[in-house]
C-alpha cells in the first residue's frame, strides 16, 4: 500500500509491506550528533496552558484527587471529548471530559474502585456497582476464586506482595507509533488477515482464545478511530505532518489509558520516530524549531496529566501517584549509528520549558558511544532537574533489539513484539528467616512454608542455613509463579488490554516478569553467617526472633567479591528456580531486582535479620547496598551492583544514587563531564540502571520544612521519579538518609 | 619495566580509600588516604589520620590490587589515582612505589600534600606525579604556624618551585576559615606565592566545614574550631576575587 501524501519523502520499502516501525526509523532517521544550542524555549502559549493546569495542582494535592466521574466505567469511547483550553491546544485529548477528572475502571477490580472513591469522599454509582457485582465479574474476583491456599498464606504474610491481583497489571507498551505511520484502517486490515488465517486451524482452546482476542483488538481499533473522530480527527489513514504524527500517536496512547489503569502505562520509544516527521516539516519550510518544540511541549503536558483512580494505600506504597509514562530516549542502532535525534533533545528540553516533573518518566538508553553532545546534555539535565534515569543500551540492544523500550522502571521489551505479565516481587530476606525458622513467620509464628526442621544449633552454620534457604526458595518460586499464572489467566479473561495488544505483533512474545526484594539484606545476612559468628536468639516458643553477631563481615556494595558473590549467587539461584516453573501461555520467565519504593513496606513486614538490620527497618531500594554499609563511595557500590548478572535478571536491576553537586566537581562544566564519565564507567562495567539525583541534603531538608516553596522538586527513587513534597514524612526521611553520597 | 620484589612487599600505613569524583583531582579517582601527618591543622577534618598507627599495614601490592579493581572504571570514566592522607610524604618510599605502579598501569596520578615534607620526595617520586594538589595553608608565616601548630611555610614554597621546575602542574588548595585564614593580607600572600609558580593551573578555595567534628568526639579530642562557622558566600567571593586579582584561575 502506498500513501503518496503521508509518506512523501520517506525512504525504504520493508516497512511499507509489513508493519515494522523499527525498520521505518532505520530507513529515515537523521541522527544528530551536535549539542543543545539549537533548542527553543517555551512559547507564551505553552506557558499559559501549563500555568492553567499548575493552578489546579495544589487543589488536587490537597484533596487527593481533583475530580472523578463516578458513573461511567471508562472505555475508549465512554467520555465526550475533553479539553484544557480548546482554542489553544495543539495536541488534544483527555482521559475524561475534563482535565484531572479521573475515571473508574471496574473491570480490574470493583473493590479498588470502591476504596479509591470512598477514600476521597465519593461513592460509586449504584448501577455501576450492581453491574460489576451481579452481572459482570472482575479480574479481582476471578483471581480470588482460583488462588490456592499456599498463595493466600504467602500474600498474607507479605513474603510476596504488590501482586497485580486487584487492579490493572500494566507494563504493556502498545506500539502507539503504528497508528501514526499506518493509520487505523491498515492496522485493522492486518488484524483481520491474522484472524482469518486462524480459521484454517481447529478450534482448540488456544485457537479459540486467540480468535476472540483478535476480534477484541479489531473492535478496539474501531473504537480508537471513533474516539479520534469525536475530536474532529480522521485517523483512518496515516499522519501527514509532524503535528498529526504526534496527535495520532497520542490518541493511541490515550485510548490505552482510558481502558486500563495498569500500574505502569509506559509510552515506548517515540522521540526519534516523531523526529522523522518534524524534520520533514522543517525541510519543507512548514515548521520552525520553535514550532517543533511547542508541539512536543504540548504533548508532554498531556502526558503529565495522565491520572488513575487509586487508593491512598496504593499511593503510599508507590510514594505519590505514579503512572510510569516511561519514554525511552537515545541508544545506538544495530548498525552502530546513534538513535539520537534533535527530538531526543527536545523531549529532555521539556524539563526546562515546563519545569521538572516526575512524569513522563524520561529514560535515557546510555552507551559510552553516544554522541558527546547528547551525553553532556543528559548529564546537564540530571544536574539541573534530577528527573531522568539511565539504562544500559549496550546490555539491552544485544539482549532485545535496537527498537526496545523500557516499561515502568527497568523492564525492557521490544516495542510491539514483546509484552510481559507483571509480577511484583518476592521478599528474599524474609525467605531466609523462614528457612532459619523451619517455615514459620518470624513475626507471627504462623507456619507459612510447609514445616521443615528448624536449625538446631544456636550458632548458625553457613552450609546448613544455605541448604535450608535453598529449599525455602524452591517453595517460594513455585508458590510465586503459581500466583502469577492465576493472576494473568484472569487478567486476560476479565481485563484484557485489547488496544495495547492490537498494537503488538501477532503472535506476541510474552515474559513472565518476577522480581525480588531484600537482596542486599539477604546477602549481608548470609555473609554475616559465613564470615562472622551469628547466634540465634529465641523466644519462649522456640521461634528465632533475633541474632547476635560477633565479628566483622564483608558487606555487599563495597566491590568486595566475598559479599558480592553471595548476592550474585542469590540472583542466579532464584532465577534458576523460576525457570523451572511452568508459566502461563508459555511465557519466558524473567527477574528484576527492583523494589520501586516498596522497600519501605517490605522492611516494615520483615523481622530482625542476621546482618544486624532491626525489625521493621526499610530495605535498601532495588539492588542498592544497605544504607550506610557501602563505605567506599558510590562507584564501589555501583561496581558491586554491576556484578549482578543481567542474563539472570533480564527484567532489570535498579540502582538509585543521590550525590551533592560538590560531589561531582567544582564547576558546572566539570560536573557535567564527570557525571557523563561516571555513566560511561558504570555502563562499561555492565551496570544496568542508574537513577541519579544531584541534590543538596539541605535542599531536601528545606523542602520538608517548606513544601510550598518546592512544588516541582523531583527526586528519583527507584526506577521512576516522584514529586518530593508528595512523599510521606517517613518516605522523605528514608530518601534523605538512605541515598546520600556526599561525594560520588 | 619490572618492579623489584623488595618494593612490591614494601609496607605502608593506609588509613582507608575512597572512590570520589571531582574532589581530589580531575574526574573520578581512587583516593588512598595514608596514615600519619606531621601537621596538626586546627581545621583538620581527619584527625583519625594523624598517626601512622591509626592506619592498616598495607603492602604496595595490596594497594595496587585494590586499585586494579577500579582501573578500567577510572580509565573509562576519566580520572585516576590520588595519594592523599594524612601526609603521603611522611611515607615517601611507599608513596613513590605506588605512584610508579600506577604510572605503569597508565593511570593519571595526583599527589595531595601540604608540601611541608616536600624535601623527602625524591626525583623518582616526582617523575611519577602527573598533578600535585598542594595545600598552602597560609601565606603569612606566623599564620601558617598558628593554623598548622607544628609546621613552617618555607618548605611548602620551596616544594612548589621544585614542582614547577620539573614541569608538574599544580592545583593549589586553600582552606578558608573565618577568623583564622581569612585576613586579606594572609590571602594576598598565598595568592602571591601561587602566582609566582608558573605551573599553578588553578586555585581551589575550600570553605571550612565542621563535618569532622564527630571524628574528634570519637577520638576523645577537643575540636579546636567547634564554634567557628563556615564562611559565607560574601567572604568566599572576596577571597576568590583576591586570587583572581593575581591572575589565577579560581574554582
Amino acid at each position: 500500500m502506498e500513501h503518496r501524501t503521508a509518506w512523501r519523502g520517506f525512504t525504504g520499502s520493508g516497512w511499507r509491506e509489513t508493519i515494522d516501525v523499527g525498520a521505518f526509523i532505520h530507513d529515515n532517521i537523521e541522527p544528530y550528533t551536535g549539542g543543545q544550542e539549537f533548542l527553543a524555549g517555551p512559547t507564551p502559549r505553552t506557558e499559559r496552558l501549563w500555568r492553567h493546569l499548575t493552578r489546579m495542582f495544589p487543589e488536587e494535592q490537597r484533596r487527593g484527587i481533583y475530580d472523578v466521574d463516578t458513573h461511567t466505567p471508562s472505555t475508549i469511547t465512554s467520555h465526550a471529548p475533553g479539553y484544557i483550553d480548546r482554542d489553544h491546544e495543539l495536541i488534544v485529548g483527555l482521559q475524561t471530559s475534563a482535565p484531572l477528572r479521573r475515571a473508574i475502571m471496574p473491570a480490574g477490580g470493583l473493590r479498588m474502585v470502591h476504596a479509591g472513591l470512598s477514600a476521597y469522599g465519593y461513592s460509586l454509582d449504584p448501577t455501576v456497582r450492581t453491574i460489576f457485582s451481579q452481572y459482570r465479574k472482575t479480574h479481582n474476583d476471578g483471581v480470588f476464586d482460583a488462588y490456592p491456599a499456599d498463595v493466600k498464606a504467602a500474600r498474607r504474610s507479605h513474603i510476596i506482595t504488590g501482586l497485580p491481583d486487584a487492579y490493572g497489571r500494566g507494563r504493556i507498551i502498545g506500539d502507539y507509533r503504528r497508528v501514526a505511520l499506518y493509520g487505523v484502517d491498515r492496522l485493522i486490515e492486518e488484524r483481520v488477515e491474522r484472524k482469518s488465517a486462524l480459521d484454517a486451524r481447529l478450534s482448540a482452546e488456544d485457537v479459540i482464545r486467540d480468535r476472540e482476542e483478535l476480534a477484541e483488538q479489531i473492535r478496539a481499533l474501531e473504537d480508537l478511530r471513533q474516539m479520534a473522530d469525536g475530536y474532529g480527527y480522521d485517523i483512518s489513514g496515516p499522519a501527514t505532518t509532524g503535528r498529526e504524527a504526534i496527535q495520532w500517536l497520542y490518541f493511541a496512547y490515550l485510548a490505552a489509558t482510558k481502558e486500563q489503569n495498569g500500574a505502569a502505562m509506559s509510552l515506548g520509544r517515540t522521540s526519534s520516530f516523531v523526529d522523522v516527521y518534524l524534520q520533514r516539516d522543517m525541510a519543507e519550510g512548514k515548521l520552525t524549531e520553535q514550532g517543533a518544540q511547542e508541539l512536543i511541549d504540548d504533548f508532554v503536558i498531556k502526558l503529565r496529566i495522565i491520572r488513575f483512580l487509586r487508593t491512598p494505600e496504593y499511593d503510599q506504597l508507590f510514594s505519590g501517584d505514579p503512572t510510569w509514562v516511561t519514554e525511552s530516549i537515545g541508544g545506538i542502532g544495530a548498525d552502530g549509528r546513534p538513535l539520537v535525534t534533535r527530538s531526543s533533545f527536545r523531549y529532555l528540553q521539556t524539563l526546562y520549558n515546563l519545569g521538572p516533573a516526575p512524569e513522563p518518566n524520561l529514560t535515557v538508553l546510555w552507551s559510552p558511544t553516544l554522541p558527546e553532545g547528547f551525553k553532556r546534555f543528559c548529564a546537564q539535565v540530571s544536574l539541573d532537574t534530577s528527573a531522568i534515569q539511565y539504562e544500559n543500551d549496550d546490555l539491552i540492544r544485544p539482549a532485545y533489539s535496537d527498537d526496545t523500550a523500557i516499561a515502568c522502571c527497568v523492564s525492557a521489551m521490544r516495542v510491539g513484539k514483546d509484552m510481559q505479565f507483571f509480577g511484583a516481587r518476592a521478599n528474599l530476606a524474609k525467605a531466609l528467616l523462614y528457612a532459619i525458622n523451619g517455615g514459620r513467620d518470624e513475626l507471627t509464628g504462623e507456619q507459612v512454608v510447609p514445616a521443615s526442621a528448624p536449625l538446631a544449633e544456636d550458632t548458625l552454620d553457613y552450609d546448613e542455613v544455605l541448604a535450608a534457604f535453598d529449599h525455602t526458595l524452591d517453595w517460594l518460586a513455585e508458590t510465586y509463579v503459581d500466583a502469577l499464572n492465576v493472576i494473568h489467566y484472569m487478567h486476560d479473561k476479565y481485563a484484557y488490554e485489547r488496544l495495547e495488544m492490537a498494537l503488538h505483533d501477532y503472535p506476541v512474545h510474552r515474559f513472565l516478569a518476577t522480581g525480588i526484594a531484600g537482596l542486599s539484606v539477604a546477602a549481608d545476612s548470609l555473609s554475616a553467617i559465613r564470615y562472622a559468628q551469628v547466634k540465634a536468639l529465641r523466644d519462649e516458643t522456640g521461634l528465632i526472633i533475633d541474632y547476635a553477631v560477633d565479628g566483622d563481615f564483608p558487606t555487599y556494595g563495597n566491590n568486595d567479591d566475598r559479599a558480592d558473590a553471595i548476592a550474585v549467587d542469590l540472583v542466579e539461584r532464584f532465577m534458576d528456580k523460576i525457570r523451572r516453573q511452568p508459566a502461563y501461555r508459555g511465557a519466558e520467565p524473567s527477574l528484576s531486582v527492583l523494589t520501586i519504593t516498596s522497600n519501605v513496606v517490605y522492611g516494615r513486614n520483615t523481622g530482625n535479620t542476621p546482618d544486624g538490620r532491626r525489625s521493621g527497618e526499610p530495605f535498601a531500594p532495588g539492588a542498592n547496598p544497605m544504607n550506610g554499609r557501602d563505605r567506599h563511595g558510590l562507584v564501589a557500590a555501583a561496581l558491586s551492583v554491576a556484578k549482578l548478572p543481567y542474563r539472570c535478571a533480564r527484567d532489570g536491576i535498579s540502582l538509585t544514587a543521590t550525590v551533592t553537586p560538590d560531589g561531582l566537581g567544582h564547576t558546572r562544566e566539570e560536573r557535567i563531564g564527570n557525571l557523563a564519565g561516571v555513566l560511561d564507567g558504570y555502563t562499561d562495567a555492565g551496570g544496568f540502571h542508574l537513577n541519579v539525583n544531584v541534590l543538596d541534603r539541605t535542599t531536601l531538608e528545606d523542602a520538608m520544612a517548606h513544601p510550598e516553596n518546592y512544588p516541582q522538586l523531583t527526586v528519583r527513587v527507584s526506577g521512576y521519579a516522584v514529586n518530593f513534597v508528595k512523599l510521606t514524612t517517613e518516605q522523605q526521611r528514608d530518601v534523605i538518609s538512605r541515598t546520600f553520597h556526599g561525594s560520588l | 619495566m619490572t618492579t623489584p620484589t623488595a618494593t612490591r612487599a614494601l609496607t605502608g600505613s593506609v588509613h582507608s580509600f575512597d572512590i570520589s569524583t571531582g574532589v581530589d583531582g580531575p574526574g573520578t579517582r581512587f583516593v588512598a588516604f595514608l596514615a600519619g601527618c606531621p601537621l596538626r591543622c586546627l581545621y583538620c577534618h581527619s584527625p583519625d589520620t594523624w598517626y601512622r598507627r591509626s592506619g592498616k599495614p598495607t603492602t604496595v601490592d595490596d594497594l595496587i590490587t585494590e586499585i586494579r579493581r577500579y582501573e578500567r572504571f577510572l580509565k573509562v570514566a576519566g580520572g585516576g589515582v590520588t595519594i592523599s592522607g594524612g601526609e603521603p610524604l611522611q611515607q615517601p618510599a611507599f608513596t613513590r612505589e605506588v605512584l610508579r605502579r600506577c604510572k605503569e598501569m597508565r593511570l593519571h596520578t595526583a599527589l595531595d600534600t601540604s608540601g611541608f615534607l616536600g624535601d623527602r620526595a625524591d626525583d623518582a617520586l616526582l617523575d611519577a606525579v602527573d598533578l600535585a594538589l598542594l595545600d598552602i595553608k597560609s601565606g603569612d608565616p606566623g599564620t601558617y604556624r598558628k593554623v598548622t601548630r607544628t609546621g613552617r611555610l618555607a618548605p611548602t614554597v620551596r616544594f612548589a618551585h621544585r614542582l614547577a621546575e620539573r614541569g608538574i602542574p599544580i592545583w593549589v588548595r586553600f582552606v578558608l576559615v573565618p577568623g583564622l585564614t581569612d585576613d586579606p593580607a594572609n590571602v594576598d600572600e598565598v595568592a602571591a606565592i601561587a602566582a609566582a609558580v608558573p605551573t599553578v593551573e588553578r586555585v581551589e578555595v575550600l570553605p571550612f566545614h565542621r563535618l569532622g567534628a564527630a571524628k574528634y568526639a570519637a577520638l576523645g579530642l577537643p575540636f579546636p574550631l567547634a564554634d567557628t562557622s563556615p564562611p559565607g558566600e560574601h567572604l568566599l567571593d572576596r577571597v576568590r576575587g583576591q586570587f583572581r586579582d593575581h591572575g589565577l584561575t579560581v574554582c
